[in-house]
């Protein structure tokens, strides 16, 4: 469990990294906190010829709020997120999936934007930005563009990202009256990747709801303002529609069950949050 | 002879002498050791199939990189070895490495020897094996079929052991019994997951001939035979030295011998030493699991529940190889397999086969979970049957109190203990009766709830001799006696009177040196710190016998107990000194608080150092007829320990415990969770020596029982690829999922040891899995359960009717069919504007399909259907570059045809077909569409099983999107083939 050679260029400045994604392209990494990338590259699934460090880059470091989002930056470690003042007030969502996400340890060094581009299809940071419509911020030596969070996550591990292309920053949408959200995962052991997670966002009795770890990448699905066995026959279907497979942690008839079962307790912990936000 | 006192430190749970330094990084490990100067280091290239011949094995490439300095393959070391011996004469082809063939994933197939392990691990990429595959067994009970493919043509078939046994009257008592129940398990595989992998540093000294092995070798050192028949020397050419410290091992360390074969051999071959350490890798998929175990156990019982005869079947499965010491783990338990229980009608089947998978051997419990889940699960289900408590059929099955010691019908002898008053003790502080009010409060509210009971016997000390019941009374009257369980103590006293111990064991981090210390300490009346306690082992300079080594849970009964017998002996020794000295009898004398006294007068004294060191200073005061008193080396073995008698009875250990558990378990129908309300394990192991240590291992043992029943799986599909290659794949519980514990104690002291102490260490991981699984059936109130109790599982356990049919328009996906069939399947279609001529003849096209096929590098047509390319296959930052084999067959021009292909390379290999139709549409268009099955194996479904379905339909789809882009596309289905452009980064 040694890695390929590689180089490794730890970049001084957002221009120092874009400019090595420049030169080395689809050969070039980028490591932002490497808690996926590092294994990858021990176990020699992945084997860049480059690995562009952006950790270093101050201007990465620290997100912002602005027009009703906020704004996490290339460098900003999970555990920082969580770890900050009123994010439950502002992203209740988010702050309610990052407890799921890894371990005390991993948080400590993963990163917002790496567990994006990584992509992995049960990863709950993803699957936030799907359920908030959120977007990713990308940028490479010639033009910077902002692509929504739906549009950017194309299958497993696969994403709207150029070769020459980093992403910069993502932006969750903040708090809107009236807006319940709940969360829930299914996973072997805490910290592990989901069998299912939902993610639910019930605005003005309308409902959304996210799923990861069923499909190839989060998806989320809009179901208006359905109820009873209507909501059931709209889960089931949304189910079916995630192509869920077997492994070896679960069979795709669990995760169908999941999305229907869970996917409804989360909508329903969201509506009613809702209703109580209103009611205050 | 002088009586044991004082006992000052015997029975505390003293703070360890190990402690410090392994909470301060100061342990000193295997890796920590250093090497010799010129140490190279090794990379083992390992086969990525289940099965499969060799064909050829080109090492230039690999060669040519700077520093690897040597490629060593089985054909290299096969004069300079031989295969490692089974304990059943079988003709199984066991060598440490592939020559000619492979028979599992993970088989070592070339040793790649650099100047440092990253050079190592970049040559073994470059070494290229060709292989012809062959059909995989991987079911034991799929083995025994008659058109099975037999994986060693000179046992001629599997199975390689059958044995039958009877005891008392089975026969009888099944006829006259008025029920009869029997229960089928499949017990899983898994394993002990150390923490610090294998290790070792090996060299070869051309001299002499001899080698030298340093290795996190755990025992049984009968294994060092073993090692040195396979390197074809006598034992004194073969030293194996170990580290003081071993991070883990639960058995799983016994099986580095082959690995210390096979770099010994390659160290010989290079002419300097080599360094090998295992990478987790390697060890989930190629270092040593539990059996997999197929039994069905039958019982004849009355109305009341008590069992009269029980008749078990019992299918093993020991993988790919028969390695020494296996099957043991069949064995093991044969003295014991009636339990805690008064059964005297016992039938045995016994059968051992062969399977393309990881070879066994010792995991903590060994044996011990195959057996008491079968035997609890059926004391479980009779009870149901009967409409009883649980409880109440464990208890008037029980043996009687008053029978100790107790010979079981199938040989053991059970040493002591009173199960009854256990039982009573554990319900009573276990609070049983508080237990049940919560279960029928929970199931008041239509919660699931149940509560699961295990009793089990625990036996510790192995006789040597166990494994030989495998082989006939006649067979074993040729071979020739083998039993006993050597535990072997020097004690040695130095100049200045301090005092050293040394025992033939190997800790793992158990506590060795603290209990030893305390022992010896409370023998001669010393302080602690006055004794110091070595460990590690060198076959070369110590004492030591077969029975050497770390196992069998025999620290505490046999190794600590002849340390005693050693410290006693030499202490009646320096009593007899130091009576000359005092002008009184030895028998006088006390030796306390660091003197030693006369009983009568306390004026009458010296110190312990000064009667200690009179040896070393002035021999001339030592009495003539007391043989020094420098050094005492005591090889103890018990006479209970016997070899099989002719009626195939055995006493397979000398102690044991006895262990009964209830829990309390809650089920969310929903996720499938399983919540442990409450745990009580219940604990004899005779005399507890330090309460700490006790209480570590229990809890230790219960945690990795949790492991084996709810999170961990050795996986294999049924192509016999490994499919648990990473700690996220093979699960072990974290301190987040073990829930609390509560522990309890009555202590009946065995009477064949010399301290009184019995092993502790297996009894949960017997106990544990079949007590939360009893749990699981009764809050579901189901009859089959099995291993691991995985949500998916549970839930599907708890769920009733059939699942919601998918909307209309959705076709149901094509129903995987048998358990363990990883073949994923995906379809799709496309339009394009090109009609189905120009399609069809794209598709026969070699420079179409090198543009069209992804990361294609260059495609050579062998026919007009037939292609061979250079691929690079991946998904996000996963890549690999595999060498494509594509062939068309069933052509049904323009119409239809058949595409099938393999991918071999460094991430793994693949294979394939679709079916490919083409269909005319208005405007002269075409419409596309493909099924596929497709299945991966190698590292790929390893360590990316989870991903695998998600890749293959993004490469598979990449295909078709390429092709349809190529013939003009772009009037893709809904969203199709808009999503698979842009997978390929097309179209923005």
């Amino acid at each position: 469990m040694k890695p390929a050679p590689f180089d490794y260029i730890r970049a001084e400045s957002l221009d120092e990294a874009l400019a090595a994604l420049k030169q080395y392209g689809s050969d070039a990494r980028i490591m932002a906190g490497g808690q996926s990338l590092l294994p990858m590259l021990n176990m020699r699934l992945a084997k860049p010829a480059v690995v562009v460090d952006v950790m270093r880059i101050a201007a990465l470091a620290s997100p912002a709020v602005e027009k009703g989002s906020l704004v996490a930056p290339a460098g900003m470690r999970q555990a920082a997120m969580l770890a900050r003042p009123g994010l439950a007030a502002e992203v209740p969502l988010l702050s309610l999936a990052l407890p799921w996400v890894g371990h005390v340890q991993t948080r400590a060094r993963g990163t917002l934007c790496g567990s994006v581009a990584h992509a992995d299809p049960s990863a709950e940071i993803p699957l936030c930005l799907v359920a908030l419509k959120g977007s990713v911020r990308l940028r490479s030596a010639k033009r910077k563009r902002s692509v929504a969070a739906e549009d950017f996550f194309v299958g497993m591990m696969l994403t709207d990202k150029a070769d020459d292309e980093m992403i910069e920053a993502i932006a969750f949408p903040t708090i809107r009256p009236g807006t319940g959200y709940a969360f829930a995962e299914v996973g072997r052991r805490h910290g592990d990747f989901a069998i299912a997670a939902c993610a639910a966002v019930v605005e003005q009795g309308r409902m959304r709801l996210a799923v990861g770890g069923v499909g190839d990448r989060p998806l989320a699905r809009d179901l208006g303002a359905l109820d009873g066995s209507a909501l059931d026959d709209a889960l089931n279907a949304f189910a079916w529609e995630l192509g869920a497979g077997d492994d070896v942690h679960a069979t795709a008839r669990f995760r169908r069950d999941l999305v229907r079962k869970l996917g409804r307790q989360v909508l329903e912990q969201a509506a009613e949050r809702a209703n109580r936000r209103d009611a205050a | 002879m002088l009586s044991i006192e004082p006992m000052g430190h015997v029975g505390l749970s003293i703070e360890r002498v190990e402690d410090a330094a392994l909470l301060t990084g100061r342990g000193r490990y295997v890796d920590d050791l250093g090497t010799p100067p010129g140490t190279l280091h090794a990379a083992i290239l390992r086969s990525p199939h289940a099965h499969a011949d060799i064909v050829a094995i080109d090492k230039s490439a690999a060669l040519a990189l700077p520093g690897v300095i040597a490629v060593v393959t089985g054909a290299d070391i096969q004069d300079i070895t031989t295969g490692l011996v089974p304990a059943v004469r079988a003709k199984v082809d066991a060598r440490v490495i592939g020559t000619d063939r492979v028979r599992y994933v993970g088989e070592p197939v070339a040793v790649v020897i650099a100047r440092d392990r990253y050079l190592a691990e970049d040559g073994a990429e470059l070494v290229e094996v060709e292989y012809r595959l062959r059909p995989a067994v991987v079911d034991p009970e799929a083995s025994l079929a008659a058109d099975a493919h037999v994986l060693h043509e000179g046992v001629g078939a599997n199975l390689v052991s059958e044995r039958s046994f009877r005891y008392g009257d089975p026969e009888t008592a099944f006829q006259q019994a008025p029920h009869q129940l029997s229960v089928t398990v499949h017990y899983p595989r898994n394993t002990g997951s150390p923490i610090e992998t294998y290790g070792l540093v090996a060299t070869y000294e051309p001299t002499d001939g001899s080698y030298d092995v340093l290795a996190n070798f755990q025992g049984p050192f009968s294994i060092h035979t073993v090692m040195a028949r396979a390197l074809k020397v006598p034992g004194n050419r073969l030293r194996i030295r170990t580290p003081p410290d071993s991070g883990g091992s639960f058995g799983v360390k016994q099986g580095v011998a082959p690995y210390a074969v096979l770099i010994a051999a390659a160290s010989r071959l290079v002419g300097r030493p080599v360094k090998w350490v295992e990478d987790r890798l390697e060890h989930l998929a190629a270092s040593v699991s539990a059996t997999n175990r197929v039994t069905t156990l039958k019982a004849a019982f009355d109305d009341e529940g008590v069992v009269t005869a029980l008749d078990w079947d019992q299918l093993e499965d020991c993988g790919a190889y028969l390695r020494a010491p296996e099957p043991a783990t069949l064995y093991r338990m044969h003295g014991n397999l009636t339990g805690a229980y008064a059964i005297r009608n016992v039938a045995i089947r016994n059968r051992v086969v062969l399977t393309n998978k990881t070879p066994t051997g010792l995991v903590r419990g060994f044996g011990g979970p195959q057996v008491y889940f079968p035997l609890e699960r059926l004391m479980h289900r009779i009870a149901v049957m009967l409409k009883r408590d649980p409880f109440e059929v464990i208890r008037k099955n029980l043996i009687p109190a008053d029978a100790f010691p107790y010979r079981t019908a199938t040989g053991a002898l059970y040493d002591s203990g009173n199960y009854q008053e256990a039982l009573a003790v554990a319900a009573r502080d276990g609070g049983l009766d508080e237990l049940k009010r919560r279960r029928d409060a929970a199931r008041a509210e239509g919660r699931l709830y149940g509560i699961g009971y295990t009793a089990a016997v625990e036996p510790s000390v192995s006789n040597m001799g166990y494994i030989t019941t495998v082989l006939t009374p006649e067979e074993r009257a040729k071979a020739g006696p083998k039993n006993g369980a050597q535990a072997t103590a020097s004690i040695t006293i130095d100049p200045v009177g301090s005092v050293t111990v040394q025992v033939a064991s190997t800790p793992q981090g158990q506590g060795h040196r603290t209990v030893l210390a305390q022992v010896v300490a409370d023998a001669l009346g010393l302080e602690m710190s006055l004794v110091r306690v070595v460990t590690e082992l060198d076959t070369a300079k110590d004492a030591w016998s077969i029975a050497s080594g770390n196992y069998s849970s025999r620290f505490a009964a046999a190794v600590a107990g002849a340390a005693q017998l050693a410290a006693v002996k030499l202490r009646g020794r320096l009593a007899r000194i130091a009576a000359a000295q005092l002008n009184v009898v030895a028998d006088d004398l006390v030796f306390a608080e660091g003197r030693v006294t006369s009983r009568h007068n306390p004026d009458v004294s010296l110190p312990f150092a000064r009667v200690a060191a009179t040896s070393h200073w002035s021999p001339g005061l030592v009495p003539e007829d007391v043989e020094g008193g420098i050094r005492e080396t005591v090889f103890w073995t018990p006479p209970e320990l016997t070899a099989p008698d002719e009626a195939d009875g055995i006493n397979s250990s000398l102690c044991h415990g006895f262990i009964f558990d209830f829990c309390g378990v809650e089920i969310d129908p929903v996720t499938g969770k399983l919540g442990i309300d409450r745990y009580v394990t219940m604990h004899d192991c005779g005399r507890i020596l330090h309460p700490g240590m006790v209480e570590g291992q229990v809890r230790g043992g219960f945690a990795q029982a949790l492991g084996a029943a709810v999170y961990e799986e050795l996986s294999y599909g049924q192509d016999g690829a490994f499919l648990s290659g990473t700690l996220a794949d093979y699960l072990l519980p974290t301190a987040t999922e073990v829930p609390e514990l509560t522990v309890l104690h009555v202590e009946s002291p065995s009477p064949f040891t010399p301290l009184g102490a019995k092993g502790v260490g297996e009894g949960n991981c017997m106990s544990t899995p079949v007590c939360l699984a009893n749990a699981v059936a009764d809050a579901l109130g189901i009859e089959a359960i099995d291993l691991p109790l995985t949500p998916a599982k549970i839930a599907a356990l708890a769920a009733a009717g059939d699942e919601p049919a998918p909307p209309p328009g959705h076709d149901k996906p094509k129903a995987s069919t048998k358990p363990g069939d990883r073949t994923m399947r995906g379809e799709g279609k496309a339009e394009v504007a090109a009609p189905p001529e120009k399609v069809w003849a794209m598709l026969l096209d070699p420079d179409v399909l090198a543009s069209v096929i992804p990361g294609a590098h260059g495609v050579k047509k062998l026919s007009d259907t037939h292609f061979k390319a250079d691929v690079t296959l991946g998904v996000g930052p996963v890549k690999g570059r595999y060498k494509a084999d594509v062939e068309l067959t069933d052509l049904d021009a323009p119409r239809a045809a058949t595409l099938s292909g393999t991918v071999t390379g460094g991430l793994g290999n693949g294979g394939g077909n679709g079916r490919i139709t083409l269909e005319p549409i208005e405007g002269g268009g075409t419409r596309i569409g493909y099924t596929y099955e497709a299945h991966v194996g190698g590292k790929a479904a390893a360590v990316g099983g989870r991903l695998l379905d998600g890749a293959s339909r993004v490469i598979i789809g990449g295909f078709f999107s390429a092709l349809a882009r190529k013939a003009g596309g772009g009037r893709g289905g809904p969203g199709f083939l808009k999503r698979i452009f842009a997978m390929l980064g097309i179209g923005r």
